[in-house]
């Protein structure tokens, strides 16, 4: 009787020294990947465990795989949500009134200033935004309420910009504001990734309004709500920054969607 | 012979092992929220389809009564999205949807952590110490059909034998955990995972296997309903073969 305790209390060490072994090595390999800098939580539980899987995603996922590409016989129909014209804008009357202006212009006098931490801030007109080496690219647009569909998106490639403008060593996150008072960010990797592109045209024609004219976001490995339409304005930061009380954050919703 | 709790997590049908406890304990709460949380998700857009993508614009294969959301129709007139007339269109939702997912999808990936983490250590631990081998798998000498007859048709009869409290299991005891520990729990991380467009990039063969975002969403829903099922039957089980005893074996392990 004794004997076989010895033999059990081995074979329980062995298999205790093989998981722990096992856990520690996968905890040691997720933490050198694990982001350092994570958005801020505001005291919220819930908004932790989005860090948490933002920092497990980053860690054990690459960085550079591309989603998924569909064939032109894919496209769907495709809902307009959320703001369908910020010129009818009444929550924003400030926003809207100006993107009135531009939109009866046929987005003429639009300019999109890029500046914070770069190192040659300046505006890009959409016939300048045009003359970038362009991106075509046929992806699924999820919505985080359930649905999706596929569209077809034209535009440059946003990294080209950045490069334009020569961003910061010190930079990481970049923050985009819309005529529909909308602001939010997102992390320099997901910026730099060869999908994410300033979209001006959908299925082969101008992007309509309700989809975000003159120019929206896509951004292929999030939800749908963070390719912001009817873009205003890019940031480039250093530290986290999301439009606080404007933001996904304070607003109750994940900042990071890629799940 | 009187012993304590063996390495294959069975204290010789007195009560369950710890970290058989611990885990159902875990997962239970975390099964709890998912559910929960999953079915205010799903209020959001009642609609499932089968396919690569699917919106109020495109067919459904099921519409669920169950938020105001159902069938509510709040569109623009449609308009064409390409050159060709009869290609897909766009319209502009002028409904207020109820939408609660800033909280019910946090809720959901929190819990789901829950599940995934001690649910990998679970798996580690039953394949290592013979848990599964011992008690969960059911032996291939015993699938014979007049035992599954003889077992099946007791059951239907509620003539549930007062348990032990731990293992050993009956014939439909091990094939039921078998079912939800083999396929329906690694089912529902898949086909969750498939809905994610972070993994999905990295793991496109999840798409091609499930037949899109959209047929993987209908799974994981059909699946959660068979779970449901589960713990439904799981519970009376708990109930009609001595509920105390029950409870005491997978809390306090005696």
């Amino acid at each position: 009787m004794k004997e076989k305790e010895k033999g059990t209390s081995g074979l329980l060490t062995r298999r205790g020294a093989l998981v722990a072994g096992a856990v520690a090595v996968g905890g040691v390999l997720v933490a050198r990947r694990f982001p350092k800098i994570l958005p801020p939580t505001c005291g919220n539980v819930l908004r932790a465990g989005d860090s948490f899987t933002y920092g497990m995603q980053k860690a054990l996922l690459s960085d550079r795989a591309l989603v998924k590409e569909y064939r032109p016989e894919d496209l769907t129909s495709f809902p307009a949500t959320g703001t369908t014209d910020p010129g009818a804008n009444p929550k924003e009357k400030e926003l809207s009134e100006s993107y009135r202006r531009l939109r009866d212009a046929a987005f003429a006098d639009w300019r999109l200033p890029v500046g914070g931490r770069v190192a040659k801030p300046r505006e890009f007109s959409l016939a300048e935004l045009k003359q970038f080496p362009s991106r075509t690219q046929i992806t699924r647009h999820s919505c985080e309420e359930g649905w999706s569909a596929i569209g077809q998106w034209t535009g440059v490639p946003l990294s080209a910009l950045l490069d334009a403008v020569g961003v910061l060593p010190s930079a990481r996150f970049v923050l985009f504001t819309a005529y529909d008072g909308w602001i939010d960010s997102i992390d320099m990797l997901d910026a730099r990734h060869p999908q994410t592109i300033l979209a001006y045209g959908m299925n082969g024609r101008d992007l309509p309004i309700p989809h975000g004219a003159p120019i929206r976001l896509r951004v292929e490995r999030q939800m749908g709500y963070k390719s912001m339409k009817f873009l205003r304005s890019v940031t480039v930061t250093d530290k986290f920054e999301d439009g606080g009380e404007k933001g996904n954050i304070q607003l109750g919703w994940a900042w990071y969607t890629g799940i | 012979m009187a012993e304590g709790p063996d390495q294959a997590g069975s204290p010789g049908g007195e009560g369950h092992a710890r970290w058989v406890r611990l885990s159902h304990g875990i997962i239970t709460l975390s099964v709890l929220i998912l559910a929960f949380s999953g079915f205010e998700i799903l209020m959001v857009h009642p609609r499932l389809y089968w396919g690569k993508a699917g919106n109020d614009l495109t067919p459904a294969l099921l519409e669920l009564p169950i938020s105001r959301n159902y069938k509510h129709g709040g569109y623009d007139k449609p308009v064409p999205l390409t050159e060709r007339a009869s290609g897909p269109v766009s319209a502009n939702r002028t409904y207020d949807i109820f939408n609660e997912n800033g909280w019910g999808r946090s809720l959901h990936f929190l819990a789901a952590w829950f599940l995934l983490l001690p649910g990998l250590l679970y798996l580690l631990l039953g394949l290592l110490g013979g848990h599964f081998r011992s008690h969960i798998w059911p032996r291939v000498r015993d699938l014979a059909p007049r035992q599954i007859w003889g077992d099946l048709v007791a059951h239907l009869r509620l003539r549930i034998p007062a348990a032990s409290g731990g293992p050993r299991y009956g014939l439909l005891q091990k094939c039921a955990y078998s079912f939800v520990i083999f396929v329906a729990a690694p089912l529902m991380v898949a086909t969750g995972l498939t809905m994610s467009p972070a993994v999905t990039a990295v793991f496109p063969f999840l798409l091609d296997f499930f037949g899109g975002i959209q047929s993987a969403r209908t799974i994981h829903f059909f699946t959660s309903a068979v779970l449901l099922l589960f713990v439904i039957v799981h519970v009376v089980m708990v109930v009609r073969s001595g509920f105390r005893r029950q409870i005491r074996a997978m809390t306090v392990g005696r």
